[in-house]
Order: C-alpha cells, then structure tokens, then sequence
C-alpha cells in the first residue's frame, strides 16, 4: 500500500459569497478539495456555480469570508511573499497577455523580471518554450493584437509554463476555439502534462476536453464539491446534476470517447 | 546538508577536468543574485573547451528548461564526449537540443518601407479629414430627420447626455473659473494701481472673462472631461462589438450616437461657458474688493456700461460651436478606434489632444473674424 501524497492543493471548509449591486449570495459552503500531485483534475459545475471563483481564491486574486486554502504548503494569498509564485502557472481565459509587448516579450517577462539572467539566455528560454507550445517562431515579433485567439492562447501558455510551474491552473482552455484547433490543444497540453510532471486544474464545460485529459474529476453542485472521482465513477454518481450534465444527449455522444479509448470499461 | 543553490566544483584529473553540478538548477534558484555571478563566470570559464571536459549531472536535484538551456549553451548547443545524468534530466536537454533556435532578428525598416511609411501618414490625415467632414455632414442631415419627425428623435438620450456633460460638470467648472477671476483680478489689481487706474478692473475683467476665458476655459475643461469620455464609450462599444451589432440591426450610429451627443454639447457649453463666466467674475469681484476695495455694487453697476452686449452673444455663440466640435471630435476617434484595447488608449488620447488644440485654433479664427465686434 503506497502512502498517499501529500496534495499540492489543500482547501478545506471554504465558504465565499459574491457581491453584485450589493447582493450577497453564497457561491461555496464548505467545499473541501485535495489536489494531488501529478493529477489532472477538471472542475466542473454550471454556469455561476463559482469554478472560476475557485482557481482565483488558489492564485489569492480573492480571497474567500472563511475557510483555508492552501497551495505548495503555502496560504493562497502569500505565495509571492513566500517565493512560490513562479511555481504555479495560470492561463487565463481570453490569455491576458501584456498589450504592450510582442510574442516574444511576453513569454520572456516572467523569466526577466527575476533580474539576474542575462538576455540571451532568457530570449532562447523564451523560443525553447514558443517551439513547445507549436508556435512558428516567425511569430515571435507580432503584437498580440496580431494574433489569432488560439494563438494567444499557445502564447498564454508558454508564458504560464516559462518557469516550469509544478501547478497550472486553466480557465476555460479551449473556449473560442474551432474543434481541430481545439483538440491540437488537448493534445498539446496532454503531453506537457506528462513530460513536464505537472499537475493541471482544468475549469472548463467542454465535455471532450474533460474526456481527453482528466485522469480526476470534481464536480461543484449544490455549492460544494459534491463528487471528486476517476472520470468513470464521477459521470456514473447518483446525482440531478452529474446526470444532465455527462448523460443527457450531448454528455452520452462525448463520452463515447471515453469508451473507446478505454475499451475495458 | 541540503544546499538547493547551484553550485559547480571542479575536480582535475590526469584524464581532464571533471565538472560536477550539485543543487536545483531551477530559473528562481538560479537567478538569485548572490550566486550568479560567480555561477555564470565560472560556467563561461568552461564553455570554450566543454567537449574535451567531462560532465558529471547525476548530483542536479532539479533542473527545468532554463538551467537546461544554461547548461546547452555552455556547451554551445552540442553533446560533450564525457555526460554523466539522470534519464528526466537528459530528456529536458534533449527538449532544448530539439527546440533551440535563434531569435528572429527585428528587421530594419529599409529606405522604401520608411517612405511608404510616410505617404501612409499622409494618407491617414487626409482619411480623418474626410471621416470627420462625412461625421458633419451626416449629422446635418439627422438634424434634418430630427427636425421632420421630432417625436421619434432620441431625446432620452440627448437628456441623460445633457446630464452627464453639463449638470455634473457644474461644480468642476465653477471652481476653475473663480480661482482663475480671483488670480487675474488680484494680478491686474497690482499693475492698475501703478497707473492710479483701479476702477479699469472691471473693464479688463469684464471683456476677457465674458468674451475670452470664460468660453474657452469651459471648453477646454468639457474637452478634457467629456470628450475623452465620448471617444471611451463610443471605443467600448467598438471594441464589444456592439457597433456592429448596431449597423446589423440597422441603427444609425450617426442618429443614436453622434447626434444625441453633439445636441448636448451644443446645449450645454454656452449654459456652461456662463456659468463659468459669471463664477469668474464673482471670484475677480471678491478679490478687486479684497485687494482695491472696489464695492460688488460699484463692480455690478458698472459692468453693463464698460462691456457691450455683443460680447456675450459672441461667447454664447462661440460655445455652441465648440461644444458641437468637442463631440464631433471625440465621436470621431471613437468610431475610429480599432477592436483591441491598446487602440483604446490612443484614440482617447488623441480625441483630447486634437479637440482641445482645435478650441483654441476655432477661438483664434473667432477673435481674428469678430475682432470690429463689441470692443
């Protein structure tokens, strides 16, 4: 019997409310998730339900009324103080890139703002990881307002992998992306994950992202997590929501997929 | 002792040197100030004759692309003879072998592209000249609309607009204007009494804040504050696409947008430049009474005589030409705004710039046409 891992992510009883217009409402009641290394995990719930709320409380963008969460060892909201930041990687929805900057600058910022490495080295860091995430490096110099949105998200990427992260956190990946593009980028990610030790959180509502990649899934229902399971027993759990969600008439075609490639199930 | 720093030590032999890595040669370990220095230097120190040197890695504890491609690069991106490493650890060098490049050079502009270049500026004036004689004229002609079907203009928008650039604007505007009053007044009050000719401050207050500064500092304020607020909004949209949902849906963007804004402003830059004017005057008036002891009734009773009324006319009418002016300018470089956000910047900075610029020159072109008039 191996030990079990100490998780990499830790939140425990972790209750957030969302203002809006001065309106309070209850977004997580003690919602408990363990993260541990080397998983990749999907966050999945409806729209509201707070899945984007919960990878911003991990990077401490927000911080939640109580409960603790904890990344790396570390209280979310002090990983820069605590020297870690560069350990977790975050790409954002629509990339966020840094307007001001071309492709290349982009990816090398988080790298030079460490202030010691010399350029040269930092720039073919920054072209080692453009080349990794399939990004023709004729590419390098164009603005970001230059580039099409599957490229800035391969650009978002390789900036949030420049100081190889041992956590990365993703939001919505393969929204607004066509399904060729969109499986380029499963495949992509599929393979950093496994050549690169990382443990990934996922938040997206793309079933066959969740298919392809998850070896966990975590399900947000009813403001907490009310399953976190291998993808099989998680689609398969006896509640209202998991059922619409994997098992109505788009969930059962998408999991197809899931059948077929594990064809022991 | 668990040292994470990374650290080389040299060790010669008959066979040649041997050079062996200890700790986790990491980007944030690596970049620590203290150590890289030396690190760096005694790394360059066996970049030259790498291949001949014998390489032991087995001791890295962690090592990630950056102290990869480090270690590539001393070696000057080949294998040596002699490596001794870890099976994770030669796939990372592998992965920087495979993907090294060069850094595409940034070109530069050849003699040709900076003459296009050029030409393309021109060109790009001459295009905001024909946007914005296009923006007039096709606002004359939803005035025209307007006027043959009043009820169904878009008056709510005019009213909020109205709002928006000139109730919430008054109390800006009233401070400006009286510090600028008391200022001039107490400067003139100075030089006048050299001359013996205090009771002039009325005369010079009254002609250059009623016909000059009164206009002209209002619109320079409502410039600043609203124009650059009309390129903002009309940018958003652009940006959130909901210019084209507009002409999708078949809205004029000149009859829901450009006219409602220039209508405002043209209401409401002569009421400001008024208000401007008279809180100028009150403040020049507190301080002619403070530094000359020039009564406010002498002040009041004097001023319709020393200031024909022409003067106000002229500013009332100099206002709607600048208030119409301001929100053609900032509706202009707000349509103009491409769809991304840098683009946003610039199109507000530039509305501010040109339509305060061109206050200034409309005001000089007034002066020079109207100079025979209420002087």
């Amino acid at each position: 019997m191996s030990a079990w891992p100490v998780p990499l992510v830790q939140i425990d009883k972790l209750c957030s409310v969302f203002t809006q217009r001065g309106v309070q409402s209850i977004v997580h009641q003690d919602l408990d998730l363990d993260i541990a290394p080397g998983e990749f995990l999907s966050v999945v719930g409806g729209s509201g339900s707070g899945k984007t709320v919960l990878l911003r409380q991990m990077l401490g963008l927000e911080t939640p009324l109580r409960g603790r969460v904890s990344v790396l060892g570390h209280p979310a909201g002090q990983l820069a103080s605590a020297g870690v930041a560069g350990r977790v990687g975050m790409l954002f929805q629509h990339g966020a890139l840094f307007s001001a900057f071309n492709v290349l600058q982009n990816i090398a910022f988080p790298l030079y703002e460490l202030r010691t490495l010399p350029r040269d080295l930092v720039r073919d860091v920054a072209m080692v990881k453009l080349k990794m995430v399939g990004l023709d490096p004729a590419h390098a110099l164009k603005m970001p307002s230059d580039l099409s949105g599957g490229m800035i998200k391969r650009v978002a990427l390789a900036r949030a992998l420049v100081l190889d992260p041992q956590l990365l956190l993703l939001d919505e990946p393969t929204a607004g992306l066509d399904p060729d593009r969109s499986d380029a980028f499963c495949a992509l990610l599929s393979q950093l994950h496994q050549e690169l030790d990382l443990t990934v959180v996922m938040v997206t509502h793309d079933l066959d992202t969740i298919y392809a990649l998850s070896t966990r899934i975590a399900v947000i229902a009813d403001k907490h997590i009310v399953v976190n399971a291998h993808p099989r027993e998680a689609v398969a759990f006896p509640h209202p929501f998991v059922r619409d969600f994997f098992r109505g008439g788009r969930g059962l075609r998408a999991m197809e997929v899931l059948h077929a490639a594990a064809p022991d199930a | 002792m668990t040292d994470t720093h990374p650290r080389i030590v040299i060790e010669a032999s008959a066979s040649g040197d041997c050079v062996t890595l200890y700790g986790v040669w990491s980007a944030a370990e690596l970049a620590r100030p203290e150590g890289w220095e030396q690190l760096y230097a005694s790394l360059q120190g066996h970049a030259r004759n790498a291949m001949e040197e014998r390489w032991d890695l087995r001791q890295i504890t962690r090592l990630d692309h950056t102290g990869a491609q480090l270690i590539w690069n001393t070696w000057s991106h080949d294998w040596p003879r002699h490596v001794l490493l870890q099976g994770t650890h030669r796939a990372m060098l592998d992965r920087v072998a495979r993907f090294a490049l060069a850094t595409p050079a940034p070109q530069a502009p050849t003699l040709r592209a900076r003459f296009l270049a050029l030409g393309a500026r021109v060109l790009s004036v001459e295009q905001h000249f024909l946007h914005a004689l296009q923006l007039l004229g096709q606002l004359v002609l939803d005035l025209l609309r307007l006027l043959r079907a009043p009820r169904q203009g878009p008056w709510r928008d005019i009213s909020g607009h109205l709002y928006r650039i000139g109730a919430s604007a008054l109390p800006i505007t009233a401070l400006v204007g009286f510090l600028i009053g008391v200022v001039l007044a107490y400067l003139m009050s100075r030089q006048l009494r050299q001359f013996g000719a205090d009771a002039f401050i009325v005369n010079i207050l009254g002609v250059s804040l009623i016909r000059e500064l009164g206009p002209v500092l209002a619109a320079i304020l409502i410039a600043g504050r609203s124009g650059s607020a009309i390129t903002a909004q009309i940018g958003v949209m652009r940006v959130n696409e909901e210019l084209d949902a507009m002409r999708v849906m078949g809205i004029g963007q000149g009859f829901r947008l450009v006219m409602p804004r220039a209508l405002a402003l043209a209401v409401a830059m002569p009421l400001l430049a008024v208000w401007t004017t008279a809180a100028a005057l009150a403040g020049g008036m507190l301080a002619s009474d403070l530094s000359m002891g020039l009564s406010p009734q002498y002040f009041f009773l004097s001023l319709p005589k020393v200031v024909h009324l022409s003067n106000l006319w002229l500013s009332l009418g100099k206002s709607v030409v600048f208030g119409v002016l301001i929100a053609l300018i900032g509706c202009h470089f707000g349509l103009r705004v491409l769809p991304n956000t840098q683009s946003l910047g610039e199109g507000t900075t530039s509305s501010v710039v040109v339509s305060i610029t061109m206050v200034i020159l409309v005001d000089a072109l007034f002066a020079v046409l109207f100079s025979g008039t209420g002087l």
